[in-house]
């Protein structure tokens, strides 16, 4: 006998806000009447720390510091135990978003070292012979927008062999001017990242001019931490030779999911960086970074 | 180049509906030529020899995809989206050594696999097949084929654009369709989060050119998130186009983008220009390192890399020329360059438009340098335009002159014809044959060395064409001095019969006088000679036919008037050239014949010793003629038609001649013949040519020499020993239709005669003699008849057969013999009632005749029959059909018209 449970959420976006009331349905699909003994439907919030595995060996000390930190959790019986007809069944729900204490309700974010994550969790309870059931599905917060407006801080600059760090050969260096600056540093996360870049001069043609959007994740506290950074996406710009003098675009779409307002806490942090990257023919590779701020409005 | 030069090119944009420009947001109008137009001549274009590559990496760009679905919506796409990636990880391939064709088909593949991929539900993988399509057009290794390349992988984006386009449609369009004119509000949540998913991904692509590319293919879907999505992207990618190092690459990218944009927003004017601009900013990179040491490396000289740019630039000035207002820029760059721009400008911009400024077009091409741009490229295109458009009438001949000048001085032999072949349309159009004949010398002149003309045949007939399309005067066509030798020119055995075809058609099709010019028909007659030469053992039989009606159509159209021998002597002529086409050998008897009934006409029936002569010539013409050809019916016929000729013309031993003749070849008809490429029995086209035949002989005189009825006889013997088929009547019926003739010979008075020609009634005069040898000849075949008619009484199956064949004699004796004889009388009744013995006979003709027989009766000299034949036969007749019809309908019967004796064998002569 097949039974199929589905979650469905009201918004096609699935996007909650603190404060609002996650609504939806549950969908049971079955050909003939189900014995059930309850089902329940449960909303958690988490927020997941990793150690990457070159700093696990220094802070195992403070391993316990890392265990997932809830945020929010809730549950309601939806059903007693009794008999569900044949056929489709919808149960509607609704939950409040309301954070636990004096919690703050993260906004959703993907990463490597640090996952929040928001979800539904819909069981049903069976006799001892069937299965029991259950589903989960993921739902999005974003956090509140925030209320002091943003300044955008624009940024300008310049690239030549000379302003180069850390770089070893600086006499085998060809010749180049690049200049360029970008709109702001302190980015709504629900627009682009934009500014302008122009190759005003350079011996050596140009390979490719890229984007590469960084993700700097902090765990700890204050005995210690440990700091990751990693990329989430790179960007093409500009692809050959491009004409000299010509300003060219910086665009780029902060990706969903993967981004999220800088976060700061006591156990962990996430920020984001974005380098520009000119790759010459030559494979010489200059890059510039830029710290971002990102916030939601 | 020399990148110093400093040129200003005025350009102004033609203001077409300026008012209306208003309201023009949608679609374009019809008069905007789309870009289908463009496909195939593009794809035809640019060609390559050498062999090509695609490089495909499914699903091994790791940057690509940030996104395990990037909406929480999608764990089912995240899974589905892993398994696809360890489906096609790494399946990196690499085709290489491909033909042309092989890259279009491979091309196709990937168009189709795009369709399954989406068919099936696997958007991620159609995104990955576009995506890696568009990667290809980085590739700008055989730079030759890029415009090719570049129609062929745009199809691909097009598609899916359209598929993507179509699919979030279609979620909107529930309960009810969504109309044309949506607006977001109109637009459920599901489809706009979808539609969002899509840029989201695509946003997240890693290559620049992909992303453009894609992005650009579902431009016209930010119609469902907001309303001035479309314009903010436009510009956008009009700006980020700029980071495309490649000169070319870069510029058709920008020419997909205003065809996007075309598409789904033709009023957004501004980014077209953008584009326009940006485009001619970029120019100075085409004299950069990069781009010289690419051409270098492919072994390109920088006239043919500028040709690779004319179709986008030609395209985005289209765009921005549709409709557009008044608008003024000047250029600034080095003569390539401008040169380029040029030429997308006639080309892009309404022939009216250039044509109205020819002359200044022709100065400003004249100022560009050879080492750019090639010039016979611009004013092929100028002629293009003047093709169509015509210039202000002063200024025709100098720009005929002007652009001739420069026309003549080019070197190749490919690019002379491609620009001059253009240019022959103009000089048609407003010229005279002088001019004309100064073209076709020059093209002469330049084609012939090294068999130049060789290479080139499209564009020489495609000269003709043109030619014949203005000139329909074949006095001056032929009279051009040139255009028999500029003919001479196709040497390719089928290019030149096509050529000399379709000046056929349009002689026969324009040419309504009769001619007798001795230009035309020299030039005609050697033209003519050319599709017959061409004709062999492995022609095909349509061919012949339709090369046979051209000259049939020639042969017709001559005519010398008053001049009947050289009439005469033209068709021996054309007899000699057209051997070995028949259709054109029975026209030519046919016409020989209609000239000898022209002399009589002309000489009221009555010859004088010369024309006398003359027919006699026209006689010899076909009796020689006539067996040459290989169908026997064409043979007979013709042989029957020039014997009747030849009598009414007096020339009787001639017309004996050809009537012996026809019979001497009647044995060899076959049984059965082919018509229409079907076996068909010969059985009844040979009855009535004999029928034909007979009732031309009653009015042919007997030979001295030979007996009486020489003719039938002969014509009755061959009858005879002919083998007919089997269980066929056919011999006797010929025996029972030779009967009448025999009866028409035995009156006193003929029932038509050929004037000026003693037929056997004034030669025997009623001899009794010659009236007993009919009498014998009757009863002979009257007694074969009947011992026929008991032959098929012995078989049940041939009673039908029978019956009618009695019937028929019936009716001859009836019509044609002297029923007072009591034995023939006797005979008549018993053959009615054989006819009607077994029931088979039609009821309506017996009544018919029993009618036709009392109202003769009741003529004068006539009441022998009531008196024999109506007692046997009314009785039988409504003994047998009392039960079939009332009485009324007799009655009814006896008011139809009847047959006579006189027009039964009118009837017959009439076939004559």
């Amino acid at each position: 006998m097949s039974v199929s449970l589905d979650i469905r959420l009201k918004r096609a976006n699935k996007v909650y806000h603190e404060g609002e009331v996650v609504a939806g349905v549950i969908l049971l699909v079955c050909k003939e009447p189900l014995q059930h003994h309850g089902i329940s439907l449960s909303m958690e919030g988490l927020v997941n720390l990793q150690l990457s595995s070159k700093s696990v060996g220094v802070f195992e000390a403070f391993y316990n510091s890392v265990k997932p930190i809830q945020l929010i959790s809730s549950n309601i019986e939806v059903a007693r135990a009794g008999k569900v007809p044949g056929g489709k069944t919808e149960i509607p729900f609704e939950f409040p978003l309301n954070s636990k204490g004096n919690k703050i309700l993260y906004e959703t974010y993907h990463g490597v070292f640090v996952n929040i994550q928001y979800s539904l969790r819909c069981d049903m309870k069976r006799s001892l012979l069937a299965k029991d059931l259950s589903r989960n599905c993921e739902f999005i917060v974003h956090c509140q927008p925030q209320k002091a407006k943003v300044v955008p801080t624009p940024v300008n600059f310049t690239i030549t062999p000379d302003t180069l760090q850390n770089s070893r050969e600086r006499t085998s260096l060809p010749k180049f001017l690049i200049r360029g600056h970008l709109d702001a540093t302190n980015c709504v996360i629900s627009q682009p990242l934009t500014g302008e870049v122009v190759v005003e001069n350079s011996d050596v043609p140009i390979k490719s001019i890229e984007l590469q959007l960084v993700r700097v994740e902090t765990c700890g506290c204050a005995e210690g931490y440990a700091r990751d950074a990693t990329e989430i996406q790179n960007i093409q710009i500009a692809e050959g030779d491009v004409c000299h003098g010509l300003s060219i675009p910086i665009y780029m779409v902060f990706p969903r999911l993967f981004t999220c307002p800088t976060l700061e806490t006591t156990n962990f942090k996430v920020e984001f960086e974005v380098n520009i990257v000119i790759v010459l023919h030559d494979d010489h590779l200059i890059t510039e970074n830029f710290p971002l701020k990102l916030c939601r409005v | 180049m020399t990148q110093s030069c400093f040129f200003k090119v005025m350009l102004c944009f033609q203001d077409l509906g300026r008012k209306k420009r208003e309201k023009e947001e949608e679609a374009v109008g019809p008069d905007f030529e789309p870009w289908s137009a463009k496909r195939g001549e593009i794809l035809a274009r640019f060609t390559t020899t050498e062999k090509l590559s695609i490089n495909l990496c499914m699903g091994s760009d790791k940057g690509k995809a940030p996104s395990p679905g990037s909406s929480a919506v999608s764990e089912k796409v995240r899974t589905r989206l892993e398994e696809l990636d360890d489906l096609e990880e790494g399946s990196q391939r690499e085709l290489l050594n491909l033909s042309q064709q092989d890259y279009a088909n491979r091309i196709e593949e990937l168009n189709q696999s795009l369709k399954e991929a989406w068919a099936s539900d696997q958007k991620v993988k159609a995104l990955k097949i576009v995506i890696q399509c568009s990667k290809l057009l980085s590739d700008t290794s055989v730079i030759q084929f890029y415009p090719s390349k570049f129609v062929l992988i745009t199809d691909i984006l097009d598609t899916f654009g359209r598929l993507v386009y179509d699919r979030i449609w279609t979620m909107c369009s529930d309960p009810r369709p969504l109309p044309d004119s949506f607006t977001v509000e109109d637009v459920n949540d599901t489809a706009k989060e979808t539609c969002l998913n899509w840029f989201f991904k695509i946003a997240s692509i890693r290559e620049l050119l992909p992303r453009l590319y894609v992005e650009a293919a579902i431009l016209k879907c930010n119609r469902f998130l907001n309303k001035s999505g479309i314009q903010e992207t436009l510009s956008r990618l009009t700006a980020m186009i700029r980071g495309i190092g490649d000169p070319l690459v870069a510029a058709y990218t920008r020419a997909y983008l205003c065809r996007v944009g075309m598409e789904v927003a033709p009023h957004l004017k501004d980014s077209l220009n953008r584009n326009f601009f940006d485009l001619l900013g970029t120019f100075r990179q085409i004299s950069g390192e990069s781009v010289q040491n690419q051409l270098v490396v492919q072994r390109v000289e920088v006239p043919e890399y500028l040709t690779l740019y004319s179709p986008a630039i030609s395209w985005i000035l289209q765009c921005i020329a549709y409709r557009a207002p008044e608008a003024r820029t000047s250029v600034n760059g080095d003569d390539g360059e401008i040169a380029l721009l040029l030429n997308s400008v006639m080309r892009a911009f309404r022939p009216e438009f250039v044509a109205a400024r020819a002359t200044d077009f022709i100065g400003m091409i004249k100022d560009c340098d050879e080492a750019g741009f090639p010039k016979h490229l611009l004013f092929g295109s100028l002629g293009r335009s003047l093709a169509c458009a015509d210039p202000p009438e002063s200024e025709r001949l100098t720009i005929l002159n002007e652009a001739w000048k420069v026309i003549t001085k080019v070197r190749s032999p490919q690019d002379y014809i491609n620009c001059a072949e253009i240019w022959v349309e103009f000089t048609c159009r407003h010229f005279t044959k002088r001019e004309v004949n100064t073209v076709l010398a020059d093209i002469i002149k330049h084609m012939t060395p090294d068999r130049a003309f060789e290479d080139a045949y499209p564009q020489l007939q495609s000269v003709i064409r043109k030619i014949l399309t203005y000139f329909h005067d074949f006095s001056v066509l032929f009279s051009m001095e040139r255009f028999l030798p500029f003919l001479d020119m196709f040497q390719k055995d089928s290019v030149r019969v096509e050529v000399c075809r379709s000046i056929m058609e349009v002689f026969i099709r324009h040419q309504v006088e009769p001619t007798r010019d001795p230009v035309i028909l020299n030039a005609m007659l050697h033209i003519c000679k050319t599709m017959h030469d061409s004709v062999n053992a492995l022609t095909l039989e349509d061919e012949k036919r339709s090369l046979a009606l051209l000259i049939i159509g020639f042969i017709r159209m001559v005519c010398f008037g008053r001049d009947f021998e050289q009439q005469l002597s033209f068709c021996v002529e054309a007899r000699a050239t057209f051997c070995n086409l028949e259709p054109v050998l029975v026209q030519l008897i046919h016409t020989v014949n209609q000239l000898a009934m022209e002399t009589s006409r002309v000489m009221r029936g009555s010859h004088s010793r010369k024309t006398a002569a003359f027919v006699r010539a026209c006689a010899a013409y076909s009796f020689i003629t006539i067996p040459s050809l290989s169908s026997i019916f064409s043979r007979l016929s013709l042989y029957l038609l020039s014997g009747q000729v030849a009598l009414a013309n007096q020339c009787l031993s001639q017309a004996d001649a050809f009537l012996k003749a026809a019979v001497s070849i009647l044995p060899e008809v076959p049984r059965s013949i082919s018509i229409d490429g079907k076996l068909r029995s010969s059985e009844s086209f040979l009855l009535d040519f004999i029928n034909n035949f007979l009732a031309t002989l009653l009015v042919v005189p007997d030979h001295p020499e030979h007996g009486v009825l020489y003719l039938v006889r002969g014509l009755l013997n061959m009858v005879q020993d002919y083998t007919w088929e089997d269980n066929s009547d056919a011999k006797v019926r010929v025996y029972v239709s030779a009967l009448p003739l025999l009866a028409a010979m035995s009156q006193e008075t003929y029932l038509y005669s050929i004037p000026k020609v003693d037929s056997n009634e004034t030669l025997y005069g009623g001899d009794p003699k010659f009236l007993s040898e009919i009498n014998k000849l009757c009863e002979t075949l009257i007694g074969q008849i009947l011992d026929h008619l008991k032959a098929l009484g012995r078989d049940e199956q041939s009673t039908r057969r029978q019956g009618a064949l009695a019937f028929s004699l019936f009716g001859v004796l009836l019509a044609h013999g002297d029923l007072r004889n009591n034995k023939l009388s006797q005979l008549a009744v018993n053959l009615w009632n054989l006819s009607h013995k077994h029931g088979y006979c039609d009821t309506r003709i017996s009544v018919r005749t029993l009618e036709y027989v009392k109202h003769q009766a009741q003529q004068p000299d006539m009441t022998h029959l009531s008196d024999t034949v109506q007692s046997h036969i009314t009785g039988l007749l409504l003994g047998i059909f009392s039960t079939d019809i009332g009485t009324i309908d007799i009655l009814a019967l006896v008011y139809l018209p009847l047959p006579c004796k006189a027009t039964t064998l009118s009837h017959q002569s009439r076939q004559c």
